[in-house]
């Protein structure tokens, strides 16, 4: 386990590299192959209207794995991350065109938790179409 | 309905082994988009302290949900799927999961709240290796949001 970036180098409210996420129907199709995650809402327009929501939707743990790459991206190991949590607020709605939707993540080391362990919290922030799509998100990493 | 209280603390039995591979944690990785060699490269992983490939932070929610699937399609606890969404996920990490894992997952009732006809349900599904130890806890909150008035 080898962060390569070291608790030393950071304090309380140091920004992780921002990144943009572009969702595609292609990608849902592909992310339910992947994860097993078949629900209708999201690939089937007709079905996702019929249950009330406004269009095809992203899977809510699409959303959060694209989320910790800010924390993943940074630390170079992804086996770094001690803990994550997300909190579904909204959801990313997906129209079936070429653009899409984009997830807009940002992070903050939000406090050093343990000199020790070398650990921090980071929280993150995941914006789509202006709107906040994950509240609580929050990770805790150990860093070099 | 609500769901009953005296449910809490509930434990269900192990699930047989998943036995996870590269090429699964591939297509993951592939499918989020992340590059990262650790998902695809031995020798990368190697290069982290890695006996082999590692998994994406939130790879294994397919091996929890499914063992979730006890508890969610369990006629006692009579959860109503068809008004099921997901509320919240956490996960806790001994280690990350890797390639040749034989994970199995014992899933437990952790909490039951009503709220305004809602139901909150928070399923801890702990995960261990083919030694028995720990690689992660998920905890998954699902919301089975109040039947419409007719």
């Amino acid at each position: 386990m080898t962060a390569r970036i070291s608790y030393d180098d950071v304090e309380v409210g140091t920004e992780l590299p921002a990144a943009e996420f572009p969702v595609t129907r292609d990608t849902l199709v592909r992310y339910a192959g992947a994860s097993g995650d078949f629900n209708p809402i999201h690939w089937n327009e007709k079905f996702a209207k019929e249950v009330g929501l406004p269009d095809v939707i992203a899977h809510g743990m699409f959303t959060m794995a694209e989320a910790v790459r800010v924390v993943t991206d940074w630390t170079g190991d992804p086996g770094a991350v001690v803990e994550y949590g997300v909190r579904f607020t909204k959801p990313v709605v997906v129209p079936n065109d070429e653009k899409g939707a984009v997830i807009e993540v940002t992070g903050k080391v939000a406090a050093k938790l343990d000199d020790e362990a070398r650990t921090v919290r980071v929280d993150l922030v995941a914006t789509s179409d202006g709107q906040k799509v994950l509240g609580m998100s929050r990770a805790v990493v150990r860093l070099a | 309905m609500a769901l009953d209280q005296s449910f809490v603390g509930r434990t269900y039995p192990a699930t047989a082994p998943y036995e996870v591979g590269r090429e699964k944690i591939r297509e993951f990785a592939e499918a989020i988009g992340d590059a990262n060699p650790a998902y695809t490269d031995p020798a990368a992983a190697r290069a982290l302290g890695y006996p082999d490939v590692i998994a994406p932070p939130t790879f294994v929610f397919a091996v929890t949900f499914k063992a979730a699937g006890e508890v969610i399609q369990d006629p006692q606890l009579g959860l109503d799927y068809s008004r099921v969404v997901h509320g919240d996920q956490r996960f806790a990490y001994t280690r990350p999961v890797r390639a040749g894992d034989r994970l199995t997952v014992t899933s437990t009732i952790e909490k039951i709240k009503s709220m305004a006809g809602s139901d909150f349900l928070t399923i801890r599904g702990e995960v261990h290796d083919e030694r028995g130890e720990h690689v992660v806890t998920a905890h998954t909150m699902l919301v089975a949001r109040a039947a419409e008035e007719a």
